[in-house]
């Protein structure tokens, strides 16, 4: 049986691991040079630093993740570097991925395929965005982590989640100059919704940790607050804000990560055919799958953030999981224990995760509301604005009833990014917009290539 | 909306052909109810090249080409917007020596209908067009095509013929059609249609609706596949077009390179289309071929749509063999989309005046029936 996973972050890890432990020898790809996800990302050869200082809390998670990804590596067909720019279900067929390396493409058969392929940073587009000095919040850990790197020397941190205090807390301890932290969320919201849950009062105790550092090293720290505009003419220069009673303020700062969690990479499952769902508390659309990780597509299965914002944990044990998933479905002798206590232990986090999302809501009204300046779509320079007036019906071609046909009229979300940066809160704005809610304005729906692919490429062999 | 809805004129599919005769219709005063399963434009008449070409036509469909190009340029008044055309040219090339004597021939043709078309041999054609590729020895150039964005004509159009008085429903699948002491029944949704004039405008679908009236023709479906590019520096000014086919290529002025070349997949059904991995490949291979220095631009973006593919070629046009009152316009065979305005202008002109000026005899849906 060709078995493929594509990721290496840590679904993908413990996903190999259950396979190759069943006599599978899968093929493996990833687009990192070296594995580990987004969270666990190496650092370039090179760079020597310990676990705990990349990582921090999570530093013996990720020194074991990474021991077991280096000891898979021969075991399997390890792709690094590697992208899946479209995928083909199998259905009476065998499916394929058309994946390209360094500009050489290929496609591979396969009869099941585990997806794990994560999430990225979710950002709400504020006027001023897209100057040079602003960053996503989890691109700004990313160059702390992988290279060492400050995004600025007098950075805020704008957004909401447990990422936004993280990042702030590690840059503070690395040395960098911190502007601000600026939480969208009111501290009472969080609260409520943390208290009484074992692990939430684990993150309401690392949360107030962070903020209590932070706080003692003199950092302006404020919840419930709502970002107005970045300033600046060729860089970052300020940061305009409003604080929790209504008063408009203004912070000096030279560069601002900006994030409010992640949400999941679905281009794949949704070319593959995997239907979507909107998941309300996290305001994300997810694809559809069983608590194992079988989506309703034969031989396709889904498994860490890219099925839905988990975490790492659960993305280990969730990436397990679907590889068991898989031996069942193929008849093969899988660990019934293990399932079992993996099912228990997810059951419990999905808990966990239903109350963190009640404690750091997406502020959709913060997305719906943005001046009509706001460039919202950055790959092809489209203003909020140009969004709304698509959704009037005295538009030359009538309101656009969805946020497909917006795109048709508007470009919104035809760039480079194809709308995983701004598509959720372009959906906001034409829901907004169209006074309806945001689930009947749909998803941008998925086109291959899933990523930039560039020309020429030869054709694979064994097309006619 | 349940219950019987009487009108003039039905119009069934709305791309850019049935929302164009809604317009013409409606403009005229007619009393007319257009029908599309989905969104107007999301099949072949969205999903096209956006190529606004004369050149190349069949003689047969050179009338309505030239008459759509005198709507094409009318559009800011007749619309409000100009659906992005602009006469960049149409550059058509040859890559071998019998490509070459091709479009040599056709400049008779051109000559004929008074299309103005200027042949380049390969000297010129490498001075005037220092990018294209070595493999290209001669082209002809036809200064009023050019190529406009397919995703705004249709809903423009049906904009328009909303403002004029026409009712555009969307969303609404037509489930069964037959002709009952002298009108059109079409059972649609939950709702009866009454019309005197039926029109068929329904792209590959039209076919279905023919054979409901008793004449049936050889449609296939039609999935071009499409692409496009990161935006690049502007410098393909003509919509560039290749002797026999398999490539084809424009630049807009912002900057991305939209290309097309062989078949997606897709299924009528369901209705569901996608770009292959094969094809795209296969396309970007040939443009980087016309077009060396595209090599290394970043594609961004495939897709494609559901057309009809009529086994010569080219569409039916007029009235129906076997129903008074009934009129196809259906399987453009993947060039419709710079026939749609005309289109609309003789259909109206056949439904409210009985006949049109522009010559239809070889576009007849009787073409396809073999006489007992």
């Amino acid at each position: 049986m060709r078995v493929a996973v594509v990721g290496a972050g840590p679904a993908g890890v413990r996903a190999v691991e259950q396979l190759v432990r069943a006599g599978l020898r899968p093929v493996w790809i990833d687009e990192a040079p070296d594995g580990g996800g987004r969270i666990y990302q190496r650092p370039p050869a090179g760079f020597h630093r310990t676990p705990k200082a990349l990582y921090g809390w999570e530093g013996g998670r990720a020194a074991a993740l990474h021991a077991t990804l280096d000891a898979l590596k021969p075991q399997v067909d390890w792709r690094p570097e590697t992208l899946v720019w479209n995928i083909q279900p199998g259905l009476l067929d065998p499916g394929r991925l058309d994946t390209v390396r360094d500009g050489a493409v290929e496609q591979l058969g396969f009869d099941a395929a585990i997806l794990c392929t994560g999430a990225m940073d979710r950002v709400i587009p504020i006027p001023g965005w897209t100057l040079p000095g602003v960053t996503a919040m989890g691109a700004a850990q990313i160059a702390l982590k992988t290279q060492g790197c400050a995004i600025g020397r007098r950075v805020a941190f704008v957004g909401s989640g447990p990422l936004l205090w993280l990042v702030a807390y590690q840059y503070m301890k690395s040395g960098a100059g911190i502007a601000a932290v600026i939480d969208t969320t009111p501290w009472r919201t969080k609260l409520h919704a943390l208290a009484g849950l074992r692990d939430g009062a684990a993150t309401l105790a690392k949360g107030a940790w962070y903020v209590a550092r932070l706080r003692a090293a003199g950092i302006l720290v404020r919840e419930g607050a709502t970002p107005i505009a970045i300033e600046g003419e060729d860089g970052v220069t300020g940061l305009r804000w409003r604080d929790a009673s209504g008063v408009e303020q203004r912070l000096d700062c030279d560069a601002l990560a900006l994030g409010w969690g992640v949400r999941p990479e679905t281009q794949l499952a949704d070319l593959a055919g995997v239907p979507m769902r909107f998941d309300a508390p996290s305001h994300l659309w997810v694809p559809q799958r069983d608590a194992a990780g079988r989506s309703a597509v034969p031989g396709l299965y889904l498994a860490g953030d890219g099925a839905g914002i988990g975490g790492a944990d659960v993305a280990e044990m969730a990436g397990a999981r679907a590889a068991l998933a898989l031996q069942e479905d193929a008849g093969m002798k899988a660990d019934v224990e293990l399932a079992t206590r993996l099912d228990r232990r997810l059951h419990a986090q999905a808990r966990f995760r239903a109350a963190l999302d009640r404690a750091f809501p997406f502020p959709a009204r913060l997305a719906a509301t943005m001046p009509d300046a706001t460039i919202l779509c950055r790959c092809e320079a489209v203003r909020a604005g140009e969004l709304r007036q698509a959704a009037r019906a005295d538009a030359a071609t009538g309101a656009a009833p969805e946020v497909n046909r917006a795109k048709a009229f508007t470009r919104i979300g035809m760039g480079r990014c194809q709308g995983r940066i701004c598509g959720a809160a372009a959906s906001a704005v034409l829901a907004d917009a169209l006074g309806c809610d945001v689930t009947e304005v749909g998803r941008l729906r998925g086109q291959a290539p899933v990523k930039p692919l560039p020309m020429p490429m030869p054709i694979p062999a064994g097309t006619p | 909306m349940s219950g019987v809805v009487e009108t003039e004129v039905l119009v069934i599919g709305g791309g850019g052909a049935g929302c164009s005769t809604a317009l013409h219709l409606a403009l005229r005063g007619a009393k007319v109810v257009l029908l599309e399963r989905g969104l107007v434009g999301s099949q072949a008449s969205g999903a096209n090249y956006g190529g606004v070409r004369q050149q190349g036509r069949h003689p047969a469909e050179l009338p309505i080409a030239k008459r759509s190009h005198a709507i094409w340029q009318d559009l800011p008044r007749l619309l409000g917007t100009d659906c992005e055309f602009v006469a960049t040219g149409h550059l058509k090339l040859a890559r071998s020596a019998a490509d070459e004597a091709d479009l040599v021939a056709y400049l008779d043709v051109a000559r004929d209908y008074q299309l103005p078309v200027r042949f380049l041999d390969r000297a010129t054609l490498h001075r005037d067009y220092p990018w294209l590729g070595a493999s290209v020895v001669a082209a002809s150039f036809a200064p009023e095509d050019g190529s406009a964005n397919p995703r705004l004509l249709s809903p423009a159009l049906a904009q328009a013929a909303r403002a004029a008085g026409a009712a555009i429903r969307e969303q609404i699948q037509v489930t069964a059609c037959r002709h009952e002491n002298g009108r059109f029944v079409v059972e649609a949704g939950d709702a009866v249609f009454h019309a005197d004039t039926l029109v068929n405008t329904a792209g590959f679908w039209g076919g279905q609706v023919a054979e409901w009236f008793g004449e049936p023709v050889p449609v296939r479906p039609h999935t071009p596949n499409m692409g496009v590019t990161e935006p690049i520096p502007y410098f393909i000014r003509p919509n560039i077009g290749v002797a026999g086919g398999g490539i084809y290529l424009r630049q807009i002025p912002r900057g991305n390179v939209i290309f097309g070349g062989g078949r997606g997949t897709g299924d009528p059904a369901v209705p569901f289309s996608r770009a292959t991995p094969e094809a795209t490949l296969a396309a970007m291979r040939k443009a980087v071929e016309i077009v060396p220095s595209l090599a290394g631009v970043s594609v961004i973006r495939s897709w494609s749509g559901i057309d009809g593919m009529m086994p010569d070629g080219i569409p039916v046009v007029g009235p129906s063999s076997t129903t008074p009152g009934l009129f196809h316009a259906f399987g453009f065979s993947g060039h419709g989309f710079q026939l749609g305005p005309a289109i609309g202008a003789i259909l109206s002109e056949l439904v409210l005046d009985g006949r049109t000026d522009v010559p239809l005899e070889p576009l007849s849906i009787r073409r396809f029936q073999t006489t007992p």
